[in-house]
């Protein structure tokens, strides 16, 4: 499914956090959004997912508004995979890949055998079988984000948004998370904080600064260090090849650096040993 | 299974009430079925007849069907504001119930435009919920936290009342006031039944089509939205289901305590926190513990009763801490 966001304006308490952003995901294709704290990445998601209502402007999927679909219809479209959700209640794995089902039925009724096997082919691809009937409040966090990726799996929609997925990763798990996400051939829509993932499994990033959208692109010509230094104010060096590219930060030499005091003195010999 | 279980409980319950069990179950039997051969042939007294049909069985009848709606009202609410500790009375709904109630008890039907006592309570209840989601509106949705915070201050604040109005009445009402307070089903006639009846039934048919999407709304808000399920809109149509069951239970029952609370989190530990399992054993779970109490709430001491929720409170209470000491406890959220 084509998603599309046109001139997309977020408010969140009375200010404007996403600003006339506009951009279009091709279906299959898999695309990062990326940019630093605060610049507008998961508000703008939010308002795909309807937990949010766009001040002005319109998501769409497959040229429909979203806010015109009925909830069950968004979800059948779209599924997130969140970040932690609360455990006051606490669901066992299985029970909360299960909940990715919910938009598949009417409220009330049964698990299907259906149900059944795409859960079970969900837990599978997100490694989290072995974890099946343990309860979700005594998982780490990495865990925890596998299963979220099962239950946004189970959705079975077309579209997949990820919102900071790699957070609790390890750094096998990571890779592990792109590269089966990639592999499903769905149109993926990943706020990523890690630009060596962003450049390594996206077909297209976007870079948010201050809710508007600053460059988009395949990630090589996207990730100029002039970009780089002006959005998140690191420096860069890029080393490896120009297909595969890995970058190196280290933070900006700000004026501060120059004007540290000069190196303490160290008190004469005699003084230490009296 | 262990729905049949308990439904094996609860009818025993009805049936050790009588004067021999097996009278009991005839009786019950015989105004249910025409043409039984005991209840022509002498075999039974009218007194029998009479302290069987018209007074215990509606008892045990109410008992049951409050426990059943308050507990079922309890696991709403707790899911509704996402929180453990939340019980039917969260959103002041009981105070308000008290506050009509004692009105009636301390001024007299009359003065209240001959506003029964049930009907004021009933009268009080709705609108101590209505404030409090009036209080916890904000642009078009229902923040839980205020909704608990409302209720909390509305709840403090109509307890005030009740207690000023007790204190400055006459000894015979405060034993009124107090046995309204605490909760009885000693009153109970079958045509008090009806309005239980109605509310648990809309209430058991709501929740069931629900199912699912309370699920999903155990997992944050945004999580439901993200699945499709409206949260606010869901949140909203809870609110008004069991407040409307609470208001009718506590307008006939008063306010028993401790099922709402405790009772779905028994369930939650005995078959986990997925609705479509956990709302059944909750429903019939809160039904069989209040008939037992009731059971007990009048045998115990007998000639004098116990008020319910004394007894509820008693038995209850150390029964759910072993229960979540126990362990397996981690099923209802309780491992951390």
């Amino acid at each position: 499914m084509r998603v599309e966001f046109d001139a997309v304006t977020v408010a969140l308490g009375g200010r404007d956090v996403v600003r006339q952003a506009s951009l279009v995901v091709e279906p299959g294709t898999v695309v990062g959004l990326v940019g630093p704290n605060g610049s507008g990445k998961s508000s703008l998601l939010r308002a795909l997912y309807r937990a949010v209502r766009p001040r002005r402007g319109a998501c769409r999927i497959d040229g429909r508004d979203v806010r015109d679909l009925s909830g069950r219809q968004a979800a059948r479209a779209v599924a997130v995979m969140l970040q932690d959700p609360p455990t006051d209640f606490d669901l066992s794995v299985e029970e909360t890949v299960m909940l990715g089902r919910v938009p598949h039925h009417a409220s009330f009724g049964r698990d299907t055998t259906e149900d059944v096997e795409v859960v079970a082919d969900a837990m599978r691809r997100a490694e989290v079988t072995d974890l099946a009937d343990r309860m979700v409040a005594t998982l780490s966090g990495g865990q925890r984000q596998r299963v979220m990726l099962a239950r946004a799996l189970a959705q079975q929609s077309s579209v997949m948004v990820l919102d900071e997925p790699s957070n609790h990763l390890d750094i096998s798990h990571q890779h592990e998370l792109l590269s089966t996400v990639r592999g499903l051939g769905r149109t993926v829509i990943a706020a990523l904080h890690d630009l060596n993932l962003a450049a390594q499994y996206c077909d297209r990033v976007v870079v948010l600064d201050g809710g508007r959208v600053v460059a988009a692109g395949p990630p090589r010509q996207v990730f100029t260090p002039e970009l780089i230094r002006s959005t998140f104010r690191v420096d860069v060096r890029v080393l490896g090849g120009h297909d595969d590219p890995v970058f190196a930060f280290r933070r900006l030499d700000t004026a501060d650096d120059l004007t540290l005091a000069p190196p303490i003195d160290l008190p004469a010999e005699s003084s230490i040993s009296s | 299974m262990l729905a049949l279980g308990l439904l094996v409980v609860v009818s025993g319950a009805v049936g050790s009430v009588a004067v021999t069990t097996t009278q009991a179950a005839q009786i019950v039997i015989g105004h249910l079925v025409p043409g039984m051969p005991w209840m022509s042939d002498g075999s039974l007294t009218p007194l029998q007849d009479q302290a069987v049909w018209q007074f215990r069985l509606p008892r045990a009848l109410l008992a049951g069907l409050a426990g059943a709606g308050l507990a079922l009202a309890g696991a709403l609410m707790q899911v509704t504001v996402r929180n453990p500790l939340a019980e039917p009375y969260i959103l002041g709904v009981s105070s308000g119930a008290s506050v009509g109630a004692v009105l009636v008890i301390v001024f007299g039907s009359a003065a209240l435009g001959g506003l029964s006592l049930n009907l004021a309570a009933f009268a009080g209840a709705l609108g101590a919920c209505l404030c409090v989601a009036a209080l916890a509106r904000k642009d078009g949705a229902l923040s839980p936290t205020r909704m608990i915070l409302a209720g909390v201050a509305l709840g403090t604040l109509f307890s005030a009342i009740t207690s000023y109005l007790t204190i400055s009445t006459s000894a015979q009402n405060v034993v009124s006031v107090l046995f309204f307070l605490l909760g009885s089903v000693s009153a109970a006639t079958m045509s008090s039944l009806t309005g239980p009846v109605l509310a648990l039934a809309a209430a058991v048919v709501v929740a069931a089509l629900l199912a699912r999407s309370l699920n999903a709304l155990m997992t944050g808000d945004e999580s439901a939205v993200s699945l499709g399920v409206d949260a606010t809109r869901l949140r909203g149509l809870l609110l008004v289901v069991a407040s409307l069951l609470t208001g009718t239970v506590v307008s006939v029952a008063g306010g028993i305590g401790f099922v709402g609370l405790v009772v779905p989190h028994v369930a939650r530990i005995v078959v986990g926190a997925d609705h479509r399992r956990m709302l059944p054993v909750t429903v019939l779970g809160g039904a069989a513990f209040l008939m037992g109490a009731d059971l007990l709430a009048r045998t115990v001491a007998s000639p004098t009763e116990i008020p319910l929720g004394i007894l509820t409170a008693f038995v209850g209470a150390p029964f759910f801490l072993w229960l979540m000491r126990r362990g397996g406890a981690e099923r209802a959220g309780f491992g951390r």
